[in-house]
């Protein structure tokens, strides 16, 4: 069989730039759960509602996009806050399944929410990123993807080096490792609960307007968050590399998949990576070993 | 509005705790000098350790109130009470797994810092300022006080039980508290940890000025460091007072030992110092 080398190169570059942002995405996650505990089922309806701000704020109000694009941001971390204050705080001391689902019940929220205002139907977003083919040796790459791969690593680098050195981070850490014990060193626990829910929605509203101007807009957006699930399983929930890793593995075999056996196929490939990592590792690759005291 | 009565650094008074149908405290009244190792004993399940959540904030109260430095600190979140000078350890160790000894004990400074998120991740020179400042109190004042320079770099989860004992009794003095409450701090060491702790402690007070509060069963190092007792049992103070005057009490020795017999309490109270001449002959 002869292998076009420079086709694969092509259909990888994109797989890893669609990565980029399966990783940005599951970093949100992985700060939620980090800091909750909480599984948030609901983080791609979260990502969804970044995109549709945006788009009220660019095609609906008119804002140039310097404006919409903050703007958008700051309606996000406020959303995430709001989230956090009245959804999952009330379910402290729940069982986890018990703020599980409730997750699950806030994607039908807001699921149900967008049908109501903007409708069902897909949208698009003004063009914002330059739409000038990228060319690297004989292969192309589209534009919005490039970009958008470029802004997932610049968004990742960025929170990666303010929680590392900005003592919120040490915070988030601290909590994440035992919350009795940081409380009583003076850490804000609710705080850091909610800082880790705006944080977290702020990323995903990025991750949301870049797929939405890569594929355009709809109330079934959330679908993309089904294959972040599968990341941040693959990776191990606890883990920010594992993330990082996840997403970018998980972008390439769905683009190999979809290229060399079929586009319907890409989600059965993703899938079938979760069932073979709960298999062997069920921590996932880079995850904490839950260890129970006997 | 000032009630706590002057001169006390901690006073509770007539705390009540409830659990559902259980009453875990009634009516719980004492209070700390300033300057002083309180300590607070009692059978198991006498409410010792919920008196200690109580003061630190995690449990609310149902009746009673906590004054700290004459201030009611009832309605104070735990990390504003850790601002305010309280510091403690845990009965299970509660150390931050996964960071080492100085990142676990940097992070009890944690609430007085000021750096921002900015200017952490520039390190502007008043962030630069900040943590070399802090670096060097650790180190000179905490870190060779007790003794665990060798293991600044370990990671908590690699050391004996002991010491990580130590490395939390570490963190929380990064606290700079005026009040520092000990959960058991020498239960399940070996002879030679409890000595090295109770010597600790006895520093602490001296050359920091720091007040210690602490729950601990072995009677030994509680009658010997100890300038105020206060004996709880079923959730109420059943005596408090001189190590000695606690000693002979007759209540005390009931809820001990479940008969009259003063002289076998007393016995058991120097049971536990006397093989301390002995090992030490030994070894």
């Amino acid at each position: 069989m002869n292998i076009d080398w420079w086709l694969l190169f092509e259909i990888s570059l994109a797989g890893l730039g669609t990565g980029g942002l399966y990783a940005l995405t599951g970093l949100a996650f992985v700060m939620i759960y980090k800091a909750t505990r909480v599984v948030n089922i609901a983080i791609g309806e979260m990502l969804m509602i970044g995109a549709y701000i945006f788009f009220a704020f660019s095609a609906g109000m008119g804002l140039p996009i310097w404006l919409a694009i903050p703007g958008a941001l700051l309606v996000c971390g406020a959303f995430g806050a709001l989230v956090e204050r009245t959804m999952i705080r009330p379910m402290l001391g729940e069982s986890p399944i018990s703020s599980f689902m409730v997750t699950v019940g806030l994607s039908s929220i807001l699921v149900g929410v967008v049908e109501l205002v903007w409708t069902a139907d897909q949208q698009r977003l003004p063009e914002f990123l330059p739409t000038k083919p990228i060319e690297i040796g004989q292969a192309f790459v589209s534009p919005k993807i490039f970009y958008g791969f470029w802004i997932a690593v610049l968004l990742i680098t960025t929170v990666l080096l303010v929680f590392r050195f900005w003592r919120g981070g040490v915070a988030l850490r601290a909590t994440a490792s035992d919350q009795a014990a940081a409380y009583s060193m003076g850490i804000n626990v609710p705080r850091v609960f909610s800082l880790a829910w705006v944080v977290a929605a702020m990323i995903a509203g990025v991750a949301g307007i870049v797929v939405g101007s890569i594929g355009g807009i709809s109330s079934a957006m959330g679908i993309f968050g089904l294959s972040v699930l599968v990341v941040v399983i693959f990776g191990g929930l606890d883990s920010v590399l594992g993330a990082l890793v996840g997403g970018l593995f998980v972008g390439l075999v769905e683009a190999l998949t979809g290229f060399y056996i079929g586009g319907e196929y890409k989600i059965l490939a993703t899938f079938t990576l979760l069932v073979l990592i709960l298999v062997v590792r069920p921590y996932g690759l880079f995850g904490t070993h839950e260890i129970e005291r006997l | 509005m000032k009630t706590g009565v002057a001169g006390t650094l901690l006073e509770v008074q007539d705390l009540t705790l409830t659990f559902g149908g259980v009453k875990a405290l009634r009516g719980v009244s004492f209070s700390v000098q300033p300057g002083s190792v309180t300590s607070v004993i009692g059978p198991n399940g006498a409410g010792k350790t919920s008196v200690f959540n109580t003061i630190s904030g995690f449990y609310r109260p149902s009746a009673g109130s906590i004054h700290f430095q004459g201030e009611s600190i009832s309605n104070v979140t735990p990390p504003k009470r850790a601002a305010l000078g309280l510091a403690r350890t845990f009965q299970n160790i509660a150390l931050f797994r996964g960071m080492t000894v100085l990142d676990n004990i940097k992070l009890g400074r944690h609430c007085h810092l000021r750096t921002g998120p900015l200017a952490a991740l520039f390190y502007t020179p008043a962030a630069r300022r900040e943590e070399d400042a802090l670096r060097q109190e650790i180190e000179e004042r905490i870190i060779d006080f007790l003794e665990i320079d060798h293991i600044r770099k370990a990671p908590v989860a690699s050391l004996s039980y002991g010491l990580q004992k130590r490395v939390e009794l570490a963190r929380a003095l990064a606290m700079r508290p005026k009040l520092l409450l000990l959960d058991e701090p020498v239960a399940g060491m070996n002879r030679e940890e409890t000595e090295d702790m109770a010597r600790f402690i006895l520093e602490v007070r001296r050359e920091w000025g720091i007040t210690v509060l602490m729950v601990e069963h072995d009677m030994g190092m509680v009658m010997d460091l100890s300038d105020h007792v206060v004996v709880l049992n079923f959730g109420q103070v059943i005596a408090q007072g001189l190590p000695t005057e606690v000693q002979a009490n007759p209540e005390v020795v009931k809820a001990y030992l479940g008969s009259g017999n003063i002289e076998a309490l007393r016995a058991r109270f120097k049971q536990a110092v006397r093989p301390t001449v002995n090992t030490r002959a030994v070894a």
